[in-house]
């Protein structure tokens, strides 16, 4: 009886699964399927050039003069090491990041963050709109409207005649803390939205307690809001980052990466080589280190993350 | 939910991928058809060429009843527009079946295999033996020896003047200086006598493109001693680095620019110094002397940005002369602008009959030198009092065709010209001496062109 019970279902099972398996893989390929125009899409559109990208950087690809393309293996890396232009870009490119995005973008949003949770609410909306205004424009728009403030008859120049303090010729002098200036200006509210979701999210009862045991507001600040919403400080510093290293229409607008090359970033000076010195496969390969540098950051920062976990 | 969403990303799919199958499909165009690509300059007040040829289209298609240009204009700065138009031709699904373009890069798009040669079509055509050989060795391929584009004009440069602040300064006109060092006194002059004026302009840096190489440096370099052989040697096919002619050109722009001269060099450093020179600087008496091209009288027709009738009397020209007035005493660049078919075209046939028949036909050709103030290269033209008669200064700047100079041809030559325009900007700045500069130069070019591809300079 016992022994009856299972056998014909254990027979009556057998042919049952052997005909569930080829069902079973059936619906899974049906289930699949819908994801099939995505990955389709996917690889055309975004695996296909990259890998194109990638090839072409070990060519001696030209946007014109040449019919045919050669492979040349790595000689447009070590070209680029070598050409001063090329290190002058990179060394521009760190001094962009570093002084727009890690300090500039970073510690003003974290400052107007921190100010404005304080704020009344006309305030905070008024402080909010404004840098979020920046944010919103296109970026070669943000960047005229910054030609027209640092240009030498522009705006700036013409509030600092009305104190009566002597002129810059802001993008000649110094285009690349006007950039840097900019970048700070059109992508802090990207910050500021960040800090202010994380400040907002810091356990009231933690500052409170603070308060109890007679920590003052800077010190709130320091020991007990920063530690807390640290992985969103470094969440940030890794976008803003990859962000502003990708910065071109706005550069390019206000400066051309000019005058001679004193705000010649990666991407400027990529642009130079692939369209208009035509070699698109010196181009590319400049391309692929800039991936590289994108690349170094983020280890850095996840690495941060992590140290932050254990 | 899910299913909508599954089925709305399907949908998409589909319809992107329909997209781009039909728009390599559609693009096939019917026979009756072609594309002409021309350059839209950024002044966008400038319609001289689009109102030309928006002309012979309807001239065209009256003739053949049924056919249809379509006229694409890009509107872009001049580097970006030649990018723009090698990306068209790239692809046989963009590419135009007439485009317009310096006669300099003609040989870069060549070796690109981006041209069609021409030479069966030019073989029937009784007109092809009106164009000049010099205008005719600018469109010939440097390697084959075929034929690969119909140059409709040339031009020349010079010295344009204004004669009221010459005079005003202490200058007897017409002037015609013999050596540099006369420019620059003159200009030294003008800046003592006329403040607020500023003396002479010649064009420099990466912004100005190849304005900057060529109305620019290539003024001075052509006219060294090494002339011809200043920056590339045909004889023995190589670039020419170490040339002391390069650095004394250099010194010229070093002198000017340092010593204020010139003008401001953030302004001569702007993206829009050209317009602003023809259309402002000059018309509105701010400018003493430019070294600029024979088209200039463009900037003042009453079609133009700036109409300015009294230019004929206010401006005088001079011939650029040679560094230390040696043989032949002046000197001139050429280049000028043609016609090709693209090798991808789809339909070369009717862009060829839309191009010899209307185009290029000896009254067309003649109605564009004129509107255009530019310098025929159809001898039948060259000689045609409409076009003689239409700009004053037509016969002062064709006669400098015989001792112009045309640039290397070459698909290297971009990278040059790039090269050359880093080397003025550094040295207009200050950003680096002059010695420098040219150092920097010949690293630029041997690294551009190769070692093997140069040779030193001698005098």
């Amino acid at each position: 009886m016992t022994a009856l019970a299972p056998a014909p279902r254990g027979t009556g099972g057998h042919p049952r699964r052997s005909r569930g398996a080829p069902a079973l893989a059936v619906r899974s390929l049906l289930r699949g399927l819908p994801t099939v125009p995505a990955v389709v899409l996917l690889a055309v559109f975004l695996a296909g050039p990259i890998a194109y990208c990638v090839y072409y950087a070990f060519t001696d690809m030209q946007l014109t003069g040449a019919a045919g393309t050669h492979f040349v293996g790595v000689d447009n890396f070590t070209r680029a090491f070598k050409d001063t232009d090329f290190l002058n870009a990179m060394w521009l490119t760190l001094l962009f990041v570093v002084g727009s995005a890690v300090i500039g973008q970073n510690t003003l949003g974290l400052a107007l963050a921190v100010l404005t949770q304080k704020a009344t609410q006309p305030v905070r909306a008024l402080v909010n709109g404004v840098v979020i205004a920046a944010w919103v424009l296109p970026e070669v728009v943000a960047g005229y409207l910054m030609y027209a403030f640092f240009y030498d008859q522009g705006s700036l120049n013409s509030l600092l005649d009305a104190v009566h303090l002597p002129d810059q010729n802001w993008l000649y002098t110094m285009p690349i803390l006007a950039v840097c200036l900019a970048n700070v200006w059109r992508g802090t509210a990207f910050s500021l939205m960040v800090f202010t979701a994380a400040i907002n999210d810091v356990p009231q009862e933690l500052v409170e307690a603070a308060e109890m045991d007679g920590a003052g507001p800077w010190q709130r600040l320091w020991r007990v809001v920063l530690p807390v919403i640290r992985p969103s400080i470094l969440t940030n510093l890794m976008l803003i980052t990859l962000q502003t290293l990708s910065v071109f229409g706005l550069i390019y607008t206000m400066t051309r990466g000019g005058p001679g090359n004193k705000s010649e970033t990666l991407p400027i000076f990529m642009y130079q080589q692939a369209f208009q010195n035509s070699l698109i496969g010196y181009g590319t390969a400049i391309a692929l280190v800039l991936l590289v540098v994108g690349a170094l950051f983020s280890v850095v920062y996840i690495r941060l993350l992590k140290l932050e976990d254990d | 939910m899910r299913s909508r969403i599954v089925t709305a990303a399907a949908f998409t799919a589909a319809t992107a991928l329909a997209a781009t199958g039909c728009g390599s499909g559609s693009s096939g165009s019917s026979a009756k058809s072609i594309k002409v690509v021309y350059w839209q300059n950024l002044d966008s007040t400038n319609k001289l060429q689009a109102n030309f040829l928006a002309s012979m289209v309807k001239e065209f298609t009256k003739a053949n009843p049924g056919t249809k240009v379509t006229l694409v204009p890009v509107t872009a700065s001049e580097n970006d527009y030649y990018t723009k138009l090698q990306l068209m031709m790239r692809s046989p699904a963009t590419a135009p079946d007439l485009v317009y373009e310096d006669t300099a890069l003609i040989n870069s798009d060549i070796a690109g295999g981006y041209l069609k040669p021409l030479d069966t079509y030019t073989a029937k055509w009784a007109d092809w033996s009106q164009y000049a050989k010099a205008a005719k060795g600018a469109v010939t391929g440097a390697s084959d020896g075929k034929t690969y584009a119909v140059p409709d004009d040339t031009d020349t440069r010079g010295i344009w003047y204004n004669k009221q602040l010459l005079q005003k300064a202490g200058i007897s006109v017409p002037w015609q200086p013999k050596t540099w060092a006369d420019v620059i006194a003159a200009a030294k002059k003008i800046k003592a006598k006329l403040p607020g004026v500023t003396p002479l302009n010649l064009y420099t840096g990466q912004a100005g493109g190849e304005a900057s190489s060529m109305q620019g440096f290539e003024m001075l370099l052509y006219g060294t001693p090494a002339g011809d052989k200043s920056l590339y040697d045909a004889s023995q096919k190589k670039w020419v680095v170490g040339g002391q002619g390069f650095k004394d050109a250099l010194d010229f722009v070093h002198t000017l620019y340092s010593q204020g001269l010139g003008p401001a060099k953030e302004q001569a450093l702007g993206a829009n110094f050209g317009t602003a020179v023809g259309t402002e600087l000059i018309p509105e008496g701010k400018l003493a002397i430019d070294i600029d091209g024979s088209w200039m009288p463009n900037n003042w027709s009453s079609s133009a940005a700036k109409p300015w009738t009294e230019w004929q009397s206010v401006m005088g020209t001079a011939a650029m002369p040679t560094q230390n007035g040696q043989a032949p005493g002046r000197t001139s660049m050429s280049g000028g602008w043609a016609w090709s078919i693209p090798a991808k075209a789809k339909n070369p046939d009717l862009a060829w009959k839309f191009l010899s028949t209307t185009l290029q036909t000896k009254t067309n050709a003649a109605k564009w030198n004129a509107t255009n103030a530019n310098i025929a290269v159809r001898t039948d033209v060259a000689s045609d009092p409409t076009y003689l008669n239409s700009v004053p200064t037509n016969k002062f700047f064709t006669e400098l065709v015989a001792d112009t100079h045309y640039r290397p041809g070459l698909p290297e030559y971009n990278q040059v010209s790039t090269a050359i325009q880093k080397a003025m900007e550094s040295v207009t700045t200050g950003q680096a001496s002059v010695d420098k500069a040219a150092s920097t130069f010949d690293n630029d070019v041997k690294a551009a062109v190769g070692d093997d591809k140069t040779a030193e300079g001698t005098s």
